[in-house]
Parts: C-alpha cells; structure tokens; sequence
C-alpha cells in the first residue's frame, strides 16, 4: 500500500479531519498570541502556558495539589455511592421505605447541587469535611436515582423463580435485585463519578482552603494569571475524560456476563 | 417477607384493572394514603428542627428554628424581593438556555445529517466538552468580566453539549427506512428534515433540552455564586456571609421549587409535543 492510498482509508480521513480544528485553532492562537492581535493577558502564548505548567509542575508541587483533589473526590464518591446503593436497595424494596422517605428524597433532589455549598460551610466549615461531605451528596443522587430504578425493574419472572426456590430476604437482594439490577447500578455508580469531580472542582472553588486544583484556578483568576487558569482548565478537563474512561471500562467489566446472555 | 412481590404485583394490578368506579375509589384513597404517608417524615423533620432550635440544641446561626425561616420567607415576599431575585435568575436562564439550545439544536442537526461536518467537528467538541462548565467560569470571568454576558455565556454552554449530543445521536438513530419513504414520496430536503428526521428524533432531542435545562440551572448557581449582585444564587452567598442562614434555606427552597416547576414544564411540553406516539400506541 503506497503512502498516499494509504491516508484515503475511512479511518485515516476521520483522523485527518478530527484534527483540522484543532490544528486550525492551536495556529490562530499561536499567530495572533505572538503578533499581538490578542492581548496577551486574554490569550498567553502556548509557549507561556508550557512554561506555567511547567513551573507548577516542577516548583509549585502540582502533583501534590492534583492528588489532594483526587483523593477527596474519590472519598466522597465512595462514601457516596456506597450510601446511596444500600438507601436506594432499601426504598426499592421495602414498601414501607419507600412510601414513607421517596417523597421527601424527591423533594431534595429538586434542590441544585451547588446551592447547598453555603449551608454545608457554615455546618462543616471550609475543611476537609466540608469539601467530602459535599462530593458524597454529588455522588449519592445519581446513584440512588438510578439503583432505584433497576430494582423497581427487575423481572417478574426472576422473582418468582427466588419465591419458588424459598430464597430468604438475603439470598434476594444479593442473587436477584443486585444482579438484576447492575446494568442501571453501573449506570448510577458512572453518573456519580462524573457527578463527584464536578463536585470536587465547586468545593475547591467555594470552600476554598488547602491544595487543589479547583483552588490553584481560583488563585490564577485572582492573580490575573491566564495562563495559570488554562493549564487548571486543562487538568480538570484531562482527569475528567479519564475517570470517564474508567468508568466506562469498570461497567463493561462488571457487565461482561451481559454479552454471553444475548 | 411477601413484601416484596406485592409491591410488584400490587403494581401491576392498579395499572391493568382500574375501569371500574370501585377501583377509581380504592385507586383514590391509595393516593391520598400515599400522600399522608409521604408527609410523617417531613413533618417529623421539620418537628426535629423545632425541637432542636428551641431547646438551644444548636446555635441560632447554625440552625435558625422554623418559624424564624418562615417569617423571613414571608417577608421576602411582601417586600417582592424574593421575586426580583427569582426573576434576575430566571430571565438569565431563559436567555442563555435559548442561545445555547438554538446552537446546540443546528450543531447537533448539522453533526447528525452529514459525516464530514462529524467528523470535523466531534473530536474537539468532545474536548471542550470534557470540561466541566464549572471549570470554564474563572476562564470566562477573566475574558468576560462578570456581567451578564458572562452569565449568559455560561448557562449556554451547559445547554449546548446535551443539546447537541442528543440530536446528533437522535438523527442518527433515525431508521433509514423512514427516509427511504420520504425519497419514494420525492420529499425535498426540506421536507425531509422537517416530517422525518426532526420527528423521528425528537425523543432524542426532549432529553437534550431536559438535560440542557438542568445543566443550565446548575450553571446559574455556579455563576451566582461565584459573581453576582441579584439573583438566587447571590441571596445565598450573602446570607452565609452575614450568617443569615433563614435567608441561605430560603433561597435553597426557592431553588427547589424552580427546578421542580421546569421539570414539570418540560413534562407538560414533552407529552404534548409528542402526542402523536400516545395516539399511535393507542389505537
């Protein structure tokens, strides 16, 4: 196959125009940053964004800021989801539960994620606790919803099959509602990773005390520092796609029994 | 230990047979048993926060009892305040949401009919997308300042990528039969678009502008919070600096009842633009 028959391939055409754009955008940038077409301080060259990032990386411990960030999403995403699977298998099967707690979690749902950042600092502070308080809230509504669903789903037939082979309570949950239910648990759990790192960049913003890098965009805004914001911009957007990809893996690994059942 | 299955049975049993008056009657009293139980919890929470708050269990600023956050919220809405601070929030995302759902609608339309414009198109949208509209605002606040275009720029941009991705992935899932009919009934392209593809994905499209709206909404806060002087989101960053928490729950409340009622909105809005997939199913 000779060179050029070789960039006509479907994929190799896909490839060569996903990357006009971006190509297209980085010269604009480049070319207007260094003829001054753009004021610097709007639109740092590429070159002063490497150097930033650079600099955070070698001086300024950037590292040690992304783990801080990484560390309190992942708590709060845990405590989160974990709470929110047993809540959610609880209302899902309990008739009384759910009569009793779905109205008035419905009714908090309604309240936008944010808007409890200034209630939760003035009753956990600007701390530690604060931030994982509010990524576990993140992480809880999406997984709740969706648990709840799959469960509320689950096929009648298999719970006959549980009631003629004298399942207990236990044997249940755990050999037909969980498993019957994981694709929309996955679902939920993949939600709520998403949900804790947007989570994870407003608590760094809001309650802004100790490393991060939510807080390290914050500080870039005060100092009037672009390129300092684009480099954070940049992580958030890089850690983000890459909890999405793990996500996604986790829940084609757990759900990999699905395919061999079609 | 049956609980289980009735729940599912007794379910299905009010969906399937409920022609008859009697079962009208029954199915009445099971909502307004519903309803009284759905109310015990709440009830007892807000008798909680009473207890708590007059027994001094906790501090005033931490926890102001009941009656003082409903005598604030009374107030707030005889001197209209409570409403100025609403409509500011609420005019901002009817402005942004329209801007960004218009882009996202022709994006999403231009994306789903042609391969080239994909192809060109989704790898950097994907990028820019990836990044969470919370990230983009101390970005945007130093091109933007803090006006209201920052605002309006933000609450956009969390309603075009949903909007977008749901009528790119809406057109495409089209069957390509539906569009084989409309080239046998020589429709024009215009026709096309407008009495197969656009039907054929307007599902898809509801959830883009549910999803839209919502990601809108929580924009505003996020904006609000961050750079503001009216609105919802402002009223809570000044109560919690003045430690006026009656103010904070307020506004939260306010903020719950907004996002119930555009829910709902889109609901009424939903089944009646798509009233003809009901009657389809019907007859």
């Amino acid at each position: 196959m000779t060179v050029l028959s070789a960039l006509q391939t479907p994929r190799a055409v896909k490839i060569r125009r996903g990357l006009t754009l971006p190509v297209l955008l980085l010269i604009f940038w480049e070319v207007s940053s260094r003829t001054g077409l753009v004021d610097a301080r709007f639109l740092p060259s590429l070159e002063d964004v490497f150097l930033t990032a650079k600099r955070e990386l070698v001086d300024n411990n950037l590292f040690g800021e992304l783990t801080a960030s990484l560390l309190r999403n992942i708590a709060g995403f845990v405590i989160g989801s974990a709470i929110g699977i047993v809540f959610a298998t609880l209302l899902a099967l309990s008739r009384a539960a759910d009569a009793l707690v779905t109205p008035t979690f419905n009714g908090f749902k309604q309240i936008s994620l944010l808007a409890w950042i200034p209630l939760i600092s003035i009753w956990f502070g600007f701390g530690e606790q604060a931030k994982i308080v509010f990524v576990a809230i993140a992480a809880f509504i999406p997984v709740v919803l969706n648990t709840y669903e799959g469960m509320r789903n689950v096929p009648r037939d298999l719970i006959e099959v549980g009631h003629a082979l004298k399942f207990t309570n236990v044997q249940r949950v755990t050999r037909i509602f969980l498993p019957a239910a994981m694709p929309s648990i996955a679902t939920g759990v993949h939600l709520g990773l998403i949900y804790s790192w947007l989570a994870t960049v407003g608590a760094e913003y809001f309650l802004a005390v100790g490393p991060g890098v939510g807080g390290l965009i914050i500080a870039g805004r005060e100092r009037f520092d672009m390129a300092l914001v684009m480099v954070g911009v940049i992580i958030l957007g890089l850690v983000g796609f890459l909890l999405n990809r793990l996500a996604a893996a986790g829940e084609a690994y757990l759900l990999r029994w699905r395919v061999t059942a079609h | 230990m049956s609980s289980f299955t009735d729940t599912v049975i007794g379910a299905a049993g009010a969906k399937g047979i409920d022609n008859t008056a009697g079962w009208k009657r029954l199915r009445n009293r099971r909502v307004v048993r519903r309803a009284v139980i759905g109310l015990i919890l709440p009830v007892m929470l807000v008798f909680t926060w009473w207890l708590a708050s007059s027994r001094g269990w906790l501090p005033e600023q931490i926890l102001p009892s009941p009656a003082y956050v409903y005598a604030t919220a009374v107030e707030m809405i005889a001197s209209g305040e409570i409403f100025y601070h609403a409509g500011m929030s609420l005019r901002r995302v009817v402005y942004g949401f329209m801007f960004g759902a218009i882009a996202g609608l022709s994006l999403g339309v231009a994306m789903g009919l042609s391969r080239t414009v994909d192809d060109y198109v989704r790898p950097i949208f994907l990028a820019f997308a990836q990044i969470p509209t919370l990230g983009w605002i101390p970005l945007l606040m130093l091109i933007f300042g803090i006006g209201e275009t920052l605002k309006i720029i933000v609450i956009a941009k969390g309603a075009l990528v949903p909007m977008t991705m749901n009528t790119a992935a809406g057109i495409r899932s089209v069957p390509a039969n539906y569009v084989e009919v409309g080239r046998a009934l020589r429709f024009s392209r215009l026709q096309t678009l407008r009495l197969i593809v656009l039907p054929g994905a307007a599902p898809s499209i509801f959830t883009g502008v549910r999803y839209g709206l919502t990601h809108s909404w929580t924009a505003l806060v996020g904006v609000e919070l961050l750079a503001s002087s009216e609105g919802l989101g402002y009223l809570l960053v000044w109560g919690r600096q003045m430690f006026w928490l009656d103010v904070v729950i307020v506004a939260m409340i306010v903020i719950g009842i907004v996002g119930f009622l555009m829910d709902k909105g889109l609901d009424v809005a939903e089944t009646y633009f798509q009233r003809w997939k009901r009657s389809e199913g019907e007859a």
